[in-house]
């Protein structure tokens, strides 16, 4: 009888271990296949890539993606600028300072952030925001760069506070006793010994981060003021991939050009965030085997 | 402590423990405990400039507690609570505001050696950078006398900017020593520094502790009685958070106790 169920365990272990890269190879197979006719036909890469004129629906469409992907780097670069700090302060704070009741409710409260729904902060940039920055800066459109970076920035952080906390965490008691005992300082002790120690934690929370503003679509599409610009300033509406392809894809011909050049503008998300999230993986990875 | 003193300064030209001035530590009514629970109770007894003063007792008896109480170590120990007085240098500890410039001038050796995740040079150059040495001239000597002190630099002289966690057990509790002397105090704390380390290294480690005592006070706590006997003038038996009697180490090794428990502990009756 154990040996039986030791079998049917092994099989559903496997299966679930092995579901994982089947859905990405199904995932990245799908898109590819989807796009690929538009790849290899209309595209031309250096349009691609140089071009603002996003006009698949015109008569004489023309497919030039680089204002999307300044939009979604900007916001993207924008929510870092905000989060990081913030982040990096949070978790330091748990991990290094808070004691007892103050540090779990804050470890729950951070928690519960995370799990915001993010058409929720869609809806908060929208309503809460756009009129603030409009009467703060005294600008016509609140829905912009920074309404849609200081959005995205307050969405990625709890999961780089999660992320950041547990590397510091990691990070053994004994070395800030030594340290300590050195007559260090709390703060030295955190700069001199906790922070070197678990930077390829921290560093591994902030490209989870990176990849989670990448990657968010709802909160983006509703903040940003969607868009095809090059922003010269913060105020700026810009328009993000990922927020491109929710809003135009229910619009398309099943299988035309604007159905495929919109699987290759996820075809580009998907690598690029794949790429993120390989180098945060490596990263961990390089903190495990020390 | 006056009839102790005649025999045990001054044997053979090497400064012993000075008997006949105020002493570095003075120890009243100390009790600990931690969450209410009371780890040791009702504790008295002073230790004197250049000696080795040994802590002996069985596990769960409060002699780590006590140690973590002369440098003020209890701030991080969530639930421990530190009452009487400890007064080092005449000055009680809890006085000091600043409890990281009275950890600075007492050096601690922990059970298993914390080498922290530097290199062997940084490790020892540590406490130096803190107090503000940027010469690099002035850290190298710093660094190769402390090693040199704590019997390693022949062994890593080579190998200084490899990190300190790649070196042996034996090495690195002798890297936590030379770290220890880099902050150049005049209190020197070991618990149970041999726990992880081998017969010969302890030994060796044992020989540095010895010529260490003419410049400084040691605190041993050791698990070891014999390691008391070889090394310490005075000791101390702790029993269950009661400090049974000190005396010097001669006289307890040699059935001159005060409490029958003593001699059961030294002979390896319980423990």
């Amino acid at each position: 009888m154990a040996w039986y169920v030791d079998r049917v365990a092994r099989v559903l272990v496997f299966a679930g271990g092995i579901s994982a890269i089947v859905f990405i190879v199904g995932i990245f197979v799908f898109i590819t296949k989807e796009g690929l006719d538009f790849v290899l036909g209309p595209l031309s890469l250096g349009e691609f890539f140089t071009s603002i004129a996003w006009r698949p629906t015109s008569n004489n469409p023309t497919y030039g993606a680089l204002a999307l992907i300044v939009g979604t780097a900007s916001v993207t670069g924008f929510a870092m600028l905000l989060s990081v700090p913030l982040s990096l302060g949070a978790a330091l704070f748990i991990a290094e300072f808070a004691t007892g009741r103050t540090r779990e409710t804050l470890k729950v409260l951070v928690e519960m952030l995370a799990a915001i729904p993010s058409v929720v902060w869609g809806f908060i940039g929208m309503s809460i925001m756009n009129p603030l920055i409009i009467r703060t800066f005294d600008v016509p459109v609140g829905l912009n760069v920074l309404n849609a970076g200081l959005i995205l920035g307050l969405m990625a952080a709890p999961i780089m506070t999660t992320i950041a906390e547990d590397a510091l965490k990691a990070v053994p008691d004994t070395y800030r006793e030594a340290a300590e005992a050195l007559g260090a300082t709390r703060w030295e002790v955190i700069v001199k010994v906790v922070i070197p120690a678990s930077r390829n934690g921290l560093l591994a929370a902030v490209l989870l981060g990176v990849g989670r503003g990448f990657g968010e679509t709802m909160a983006v599409l509703m903040a940003s003021g969607h868009a095809i610009n090059l922003p010269t300033s913060p105020f700026d509406s810009v328009r993000a991939l990922t927020a491109t392809i929710a809003a135009e894809l229910g619009d398309t011909v099943k299988g035309g050009a604007h159905w495929g050049s919109l699987f290759t503008l996820g075809i580009l998300l998907f690598v690029v965030t794949f790429v993120i999230n390989l180098t945060a993986d490596i990263v961990v990875r390089g903190i495990r085997k020390k | 402590m006056v009839d102790t003193a005649a025999r045990t300064t001054a044997a053979n030209g090497v400064p012993g423990p000075v008997y006949d001035e105020p002493p570095i530590i003075e120890v009243r009514g100390l009790s600990i405990a931690y969450g209410g629970k009371p780890a040791l109770q009702g504790v008295n007894l002073d230790i004197y400039r250049h000696e080795i003063f040994g802590i002996i007792g069985p596990a769960n008896s409060g002699k780590t507690s006590f140690l973590r109480a002369l440098n003020r170590m209890d701030a991080f120990t969530t639930g421990m609570k530190v009452g009487g007085a400890i007064r080092i240098n005449g000055k009680d500890v809890s006085d000091w505001r600043n409890e990281y410039a009275l950890r600075s001038r007492i050096g601690v050796v922990f059970p298993l050696p914390v080498g922290l995740p530097l290199t062997v040079y940084d490790n020892v150059a540590f406490s130096p950078r803190l107090r503000g040495i940027r010469k690099k001239a002035q850290l190298d000597e710093v660094v190769e006398r402390c090693l040199t002190r704590a019997a390693l630099w022949d062994e890593v002289k080579d190998r200084l900017d490899s990190l300190g966690s790649l070196l042996s057990g034996g090495q690195q509790q002798r890297l936590t020593i030379a770290r220890a002397l880099s902050q150049e105090p005049e209190l020197l704390l070991l618990d149970e520094f041999s726990i992880a380390v081998d017969p010969v290294t302890t030994m060796r480690i044992e020989d540095v502790l010895k010529e260490l005592r003419s410049e400084l006070t040691i605190v041993l706590v050791t698990n070891l009685v014999q390691q008391a006997r070889r090394l310490a003038d005075r000791t101390a038996f702790f029993l269950m958070g009661e400090l049974v009697e000190i005396g010097a180490t001669e006289d307890l090794f040699e059935g001159k106790v005060k409490d029958k428990r003593t001699t059961g502990y030294i002979e390896g009756r319980f423990g």
